[in-house]
């Protein structure tokens, strides 16, 4: 299998996407914003497009779109605190401008059709070359490098922000900068796998995490081992079965993995339930939420 | 003159015979009628039990949902019913399963999201790479309705209202004060899963017509704007449904006498009118700041 050079390249852009991707996914679904993730996602797409719209390379415009709206929703976070609805108003408008700039694209180059936005939306793990691969590589292992730079920090002002700014910790430039590091994430990730595995590698190891361990750092690694070992085994699966496309089967594992670790903490039951760290519920940043369903 | 296309003048009168001088018009806003008040509606309580992302995954749940039918050569609208009821069935599952506060609940919905994507994708892949016409899944046709499709979205409307009329009252005291509600015996677990399930229906019915994104517009921003307005439930209600309904239209019309897009204009629309009431609602001191 390893034998293609497709393949090589997959691993290495993958491997390393997935880390950053299930080390960040852990913080995401800690601080309950696996929607503004998923948002990302939609305004790398919507980015790209208006890049391609115009002209420019889409990279640039996955980067400009990703950072500047991460660092908008990022600020919001603390003053207003951005709940979901503000994201999904934001969202929502940002999916309008992607249809125009779709509109645009489509009717500007005349052999152009639905593909370029399709591979935006999917990506093709598959279709790297090893430039695209060594640089996919390079940027998540920047992400990682950054995360733990202010991993203390931010897992302190995630947990509970009241204690942490009373510490003299900046709780908000924390929220800003941990949305640029996903913000720049999602971008390469978008194009590199697909706007579909980068949600996928967020939500479904940083969810499986939080419901295997209640020890942060544990659980940071823990995100990071089963996006890392999806990939793997999503990629080997879909290697020896023709029709399964990487995506898919990669998502499918990592799917697998959350459901696992759901059940297992159901069948344990009440115990941990009444163990959990009452702070992370009671002060989790959304607390709007929390209110209505508790 | 009439081979050079609409041109939009000042008489509104004019304006008007030209918009629905074709039938495909007509039946754009007719549907679109239906759909804004429906969504306006369902997404007023969308907002207000801040079930967004769960709104937004069932959007994107609609994709797989008419993959999937293209693929078995079964009409499309059972791929959209079927996965938009299959999926509010799994968002209440594991609605369960978001112990732990929100944080444990969103993560689900994420994988919720991301895994039936992937389905989608699988099911893209296995008919053939045909993609032509996964732009219109994804962002709508909104201009090639017929006039059965206008039939068929009425019977879900107004099944949909009529049950949402029914489980109105206590489902706004169970978002408003979920445990204040389950000891007085309203049955807040049923009635979750209910309003998923409305949701899932309201959203399906949508994406036929506008496509899998722009569902979401028309859910979260009027209902959003609205409950910035005012805080009385029959008023935001009445609100949320007028607004839906009026960027809808507008949108419409400007797209007929404009290049761009429907779903640009209605996004547009109704996302400048939200920040219009946002800045307006802002304090004094924050006003003066901007």
């Amino acid at each position: 299998m390893l034998g293609h050079e497709f393949m090589r390249n997959a691993y290495l852009a993958g491997t390393f996407v997935a880390l950053a991707c299930g080390a960040i996914g852990y913080f995401v679904v800690l601080r309950a914003q696996v929607f503004a993730g998923d948002a990302l996602s939609h305004v790398a797409f919507a980015g790209a497009l208006g890049a391609a719209a115009i002209g420019i390379d889409i990279r640039l415009g996955l980067f400009a779109a990703t950072l500047v709206v991460g660092a908008g929703l990022g600020g919001l976070g603390e003053r207003a605190r951005a709940d979901d609805v503000v994201i999904g108003t934001v969202f929502a408008w940002i999916l309008g401008l992607g249809a125009l700039f779709l509109s645009i694209f489509v009717s500007g180059s005349s052999g152009a059709d639905g593909t370029a936005a399709v591979r935006v939306l999917f990506g093709s793990i598959l279709g790297l070359s090893g430039g695209e691969a060594r640089l996919a590589a390079a940027i998540a292992i920047a992400a990682c490098l950054a995360l733990a730079a202010i991993a203390r920090p931010l897992l302190l002002a995630s947990l509970d922000p009241e204690v942490a700014r009373g510490l003299g910790v900046p709780v908000r430039a924390l929220g800003v900068v941990f949305f640029v590091i996903l913000g720049a994430v999602a971008a390469e990730a978008t194009q590199a796998v697909g706007a579909l595995l980068l949600l996928g590698l967020l939500a479904a190891p940083g969810g499986a995490a939080r419901l295997l361990t209640d020890r942060p750092w544990l659980g940071v690694a823990l995100a990071a081992a089963i996006a890392v070992g999806s990939t793997w085994l999503g990629l080997f699966l879909s290697y020896e079965i023709d029709s399964l496309p990487a995506g898919t089967a990669i998502i499918g594992v990592a799917t697998a993995a959350f459901l696992l670790a759901a059940l297992r903490d159901r069948a344990r039951g009440g115990v941990r339930r009444n163990n959990r760290i009452p702070a992370i519920t009671a002060n989790a940043p959304d607390g709007a939420g929390a209110r209505l369903e508790a | 003159m009439s081979l050079s296309g609409p041109h939009l003048s000042w008489d509104l009168v004019a304006d008007w015979e030209q918009l629905t001088a074709y039938p495909f018009m007509v039946q754009a806003l007719e549907a679109g009628a239906i759909v804004a008040v429906m969504a306006g509606a369902i997404g007023w309580f969308m907002v207000l039990r801040r079930q967004t992302f769960a709104g937004h995954t069932l959007a994107v749940i609609s994709f797989p949902g008419a993959a999937a039918a293209t693929l078995a050569a079964i009409p499309i609208a059972f791929g959209y019913f079927g996965a938009c009821a299959l999926g509010a069935l799994a968002l209440a599952a594991v609605g369960r399963e978001g112990r732990g506060g929100r944080s444990g609940e969103s993560a689900a919905i994420g994988t919720v999201q991301a895994f039936a994507l992937g389905l989608g994708f699988l099911f893209v892949g296995l008919y053939g790479g045909q993609l032509a016409g996964l732009e219109s899944l994804l962002f709508g046709t909104f201009l090639g309705i017929t006039q059965g499709q206008v039939v068929t979205l009425l019977c879900i409307a107004v099944a949909v209202l009529s049950v949402l009329a029914v489980i109105g009252r206590p489902l706004f005291f169970t978002s408003v004060d979920g445990s204040v509600a389950r000891a007085g015996g309203v049955p807040t677990r049923a009635l979750a899963v209910a309003f998923l399930l409305l949701l899932g229906m309201a959203v399906a019915a949508t994406a036929e017509i506008t496509g899998a994104l722009l569902v979401f517009a028309l859910l979260v921003t009027p209902a959003a704007t609205a409950q910035l307005i005012t805080a009385r439930p029959a008023l935001g209600l009445a609100l949320s449904v007028v607004l839906a309904f009026l960027v809808t239209w507008i949108g419409l019309g400007i797209a007929y006498f404009s290049p761009y897009p429907v779903g640009f204009w209605v996004t547009s629309l109704s996302f400048g009118l939200y920040v219009l009431v946002r800045l307006a609602a802002a304090p004094p001191r924050l006003r003066a700041a901007i």
